[in-house]
């Protein structure tokens, strides 16, 4: 399957601060991507530069444009409607006083979407909020917020969704509707990116793997692949990354630590 | 830009105390600036304790005038209240029932008679430094005309005595002698008896009797004017340079009417373009690549909303106004050009601030702390405080748009100076520093 997003030698510097470095991964359409690590890792710069939120100090970012493979140009995020990149920030980014419908409009409209109220009843059906539609986001459940804001990134039918922490401030019953909703968008097509913290989520739901430490690419793999490279006999996830970064700390800190191992 | 505005306007409509404040908070204003304009007593209200004898006199040459002229003089000027001791004034200006108290004591004829001691006056008032200076000042100005009534009627009877002497007749007055030759009769009447007089010593001396009334007669006529000289020696004759002379209410309307838009535009920019922040859409909105709309754009929507409401509530609030003090409806045009430019400086001034303060508690509160002071500054008159200080306020005035702003409406309500294209251009000048200032603020968003 050809790939909908690269990224290719990205790295973020705030002034002497190394954030990102060299960082180089290919993502196909479908694909429910897990960014794990530690706090600091550079998970939330690495979302928000493929985004578009952030601009990169070095490499780029290159979409695919509908319909055909990724160019080898400039990248053209921002260029092409179809070409943008849904971001759902960890807070979630909604006026509180605008209903979820209106929320949904003003974003269909702003993002130029073709038929917005087409547009606005397809999200409030997919993320289970048609009874809500009227209701003002201030009153929501934080998730159902949650699903607002990620209904906000998904508005435009991107190829690539990104989520920072989507389910950070979930109880488990609101994570797994969450989860639902965003297996049935990668089945349907959408590349979808996310960091968390919380690793079995990871191991059930993603079917690939990105380590970041100190702002560098350790691991590129699938949760069994890694499993197999680092892990206990337990197959806990959690256990082997703890484990993996733990036989790794003093390398993770240096620049090129951990590259070699990644996939892309 | 439009679903933008579109947004806005409705959070705007369903954040009630914002709106009811947008709306109550003009209103309010004019209807307290209108009643405070048009119902002010035009006389400060004083307690007068008149200790003076009843029916007292003084005497002026062979005329004598009543004492009681001065306390109807000094009560043409004031709102005066009887009372009858100086406790009972004293208790009352504490009780802020009246502003001062003047108390008049029962030597006052005795000193004005006596040509040696002046006659003096006991006022009472009460207050902060504030009052104190306007209940002094506007006692000072009262008590001056009293003052000066009073010698304008002394010296109306000296003029009487002095018409007498000069022309002859009667003083009027009981015991003064009946039918007096006058000065200037003198001369024609001894001239006939000199003239049948033989020559010799008597007539020598009768001759010398009439060149001294000739000469008596011709300076007596003018003291009169001497006298008019010494009771207003100088008169004040005032020229305005530029423009028109501006009444002090409509002065007050156009600065109560900039106070409200600068602080209406202001706040509501301000708190508008930090509420995207706090509600973390304005990654979302301009995010570096992915912008939904530029941040020229945004910039450009927030002082558009913000200028909006504040124009429309500024205009209201000045017709408001206008049934209570004559505005010139014939330059509404230019007021409209004045309300509009200034609301859009306050306006990119207030989007710079939202920027700079980042969450909307934090802009409202950098919004009044910038803006009043400043306000209060551009309010300071030339001459009030030391060159060097008027020059620092003039150059801080000059980079935030009150000062040019109130000159602006200034000129349009009231045709005052300076002229209004050059303050409109200032306006405009500084809409596009602040324009640009928020600009580089919102370079960053992540």
């Amino acid at each position: 399957m050809s790939a909908v997003l690269r990224v290719s030698g990205v790295g973020k510097r705030y002034g002497a601060l190394q954030a990102l470095a060299a960082i180089s991964f290919e993502v196909t359409a479908g694909e429910l991507v897990a960014v794990v690590g530690p706090n600091g890792a550079g998970k939330t710069t690495l979302l928000s530069i493929i985004a578009g939120i952030q601009a990169p100090s070095d490499g780029r970012v290159t979409l695919a444009e509908a319909g055909s493979g990724v160019g080898t140009g400039a990248s053209v995020i921002g260029r092409s409607k179809q070409a943008r990149v849904g971001w759902a920030p960890q807070s979630p980014a909604l006026y509180s006083k605008l209903s979820v419908a209106e929320n949904l409009a003003l974003f269909a409209h702003l993002e130029r979407v073709a038929d917005p109220p087409a547009a606005v009843a397809r999200m409030l059906e997919q993320t289970g909020l048609r009874e809500r539609a009227s209701e003002p986001v201030a009153r929501l459940s934080g998730g159902n917020r949650q699903r607002v804001n990620v209904a906000l990134g998904l508005i435009a039918e991107p190829p690539v969704l990104a989520l920072d922490e989507p389910s950070a401030a979930l109880d488990p019953g609101q994570r797994e509707r969450l989860w639902e909703f965003l297996v049935a968008r990668a089945a349907g097509g959408t590349a979808v990116l996310f960091s968390t913290h919380n690793v079995s989520e990871a191991q059930r739901y993603a079917v690939r793997l990105l380590v970041l430490a100190g702002g560098r690419l350790l691991f590129d793999g699938t949760p069994r692949e890694f499993l197999l490279q680092g892990g206990g006999p337990d197959g806990d996830l959690e256990h082997a990354l703890v484990r993996y970064l733990r036989e790794r700390e003093p390398a993770a800190g240096a620049p090129g630590a951990g590259i070699g191992q990644a996939r892309a | 830009m439009s679903w933008l505005l579109r947004k806005d306007l409705l959070i705007l409509r369903r954040s009630r105390l914002l709106l009811l404040l947008l709306v109550v908070y003009p209103v309010v204003i004019a209807l307290l600036i209108g009643f405070a304009l048009s119902r002010a007593p035009s006389r400060p209200r004083v307690a007068i304790v008149d200790q003076s004898a009843p029916g007292e006199t003084i005497a002026v040459g062979g005329q004598r005038v009543p004492v009681s002229q001065y306390t109807q003089q000094l009560f043409s000027q004031v709102q005066a209240v009887p009372v009858a001791t100086r406790e009972q004034a004293i208790a009352d200006v504490k009780s802020g029932d009246v502003l001062a108290a003047v108390v008049i004591p029962p030597d006052i004829a005795a000193r004005l008679a006596s040509d040696v001691q002046q006659s003096q006056l006991e006022v009472l008032y009460n207050g902060d430094a504030l009052e104190q200076s306007l209940v002094r000042s506007t006692l000072d100005s009262a008590l001056a005309h009293a003052n000066l009534a009073f010698s304008e009627q002394i010296q109306k009877a000296a003029g009487n005595v002095l018409g007498t002497l000069l022309s002859g007749g009667s003083l009027g007055t009981i015991g003064a002698p009946e039918n007096l030759i006058g000065l200037t009769r003198i001369p024609s009447t001894l001239g006939g008896i000199v003239a049948r007089q033989p020559h010799g010593h008597d007539r020598k001396e009768l001759e010398r009797i009439d060149a001294f009334a000739s000469f008596a007669a011709q300076n007596l006529s003018v003291a009169r004017h001497v006298l008019t000289t010494i009771s207003q020696p100088i008169r004040v004759n005032s020229t305005l340079l530029h423009g028109r002379r501006t009444p002090l209410n409509t002065f007050a309307v156009v600065v109560a009417a900039t106070l409200s838009l600068m602080l209406v535009c202001v706040l509501l920019a301000a708190g508008g373009i930090a509420l995207e922040r706090e509600e973390h859409a304005l990654s979302r909105l301009i995010g570096t690549r992915a912008a939904l709309i530029s941040r020229e754009g945004l910039i450009a929507e927030k002082t558009l909303l913000a200028a909006g409401c504040a124009f429309v509530l500024a205009f209201a609030m000045l017709a408001a106004i206008g049934a209570f003090v004559t505005l010139d409806w014939g330059r509404v045009g230019l007021w409209i050009a004045a309300l509009a430019f200034g609301a859009a400086a306050f306006a990119a001034l207030g989007v710079a601030v939202g920027v700079l303060a980042r969450e909307v508690r934090a802009a409202s509160l950098l919004a009044f702390l910038l803006s009043l002071p400043l306000a209060f500054l551009a309010l300071v008159p030339a001459g009030s405080v030391s060159g060097g200080f008027y020059a620092v306020i003039n150059a801080v005035s000059f980079v935030f748009p009150f000062k040019a702003c109130l000159q602006a409406l200034d000129n349009a309500v009231n045709d005052a100076s300076p002229a209004l294209g050059l303050s409109l251009l200032h306006l405009a000048a500084l809409t596009a520093v602040f324009g640009a200032l928020a600009r580089i603020g919102l370079r960053n968003v992540e």
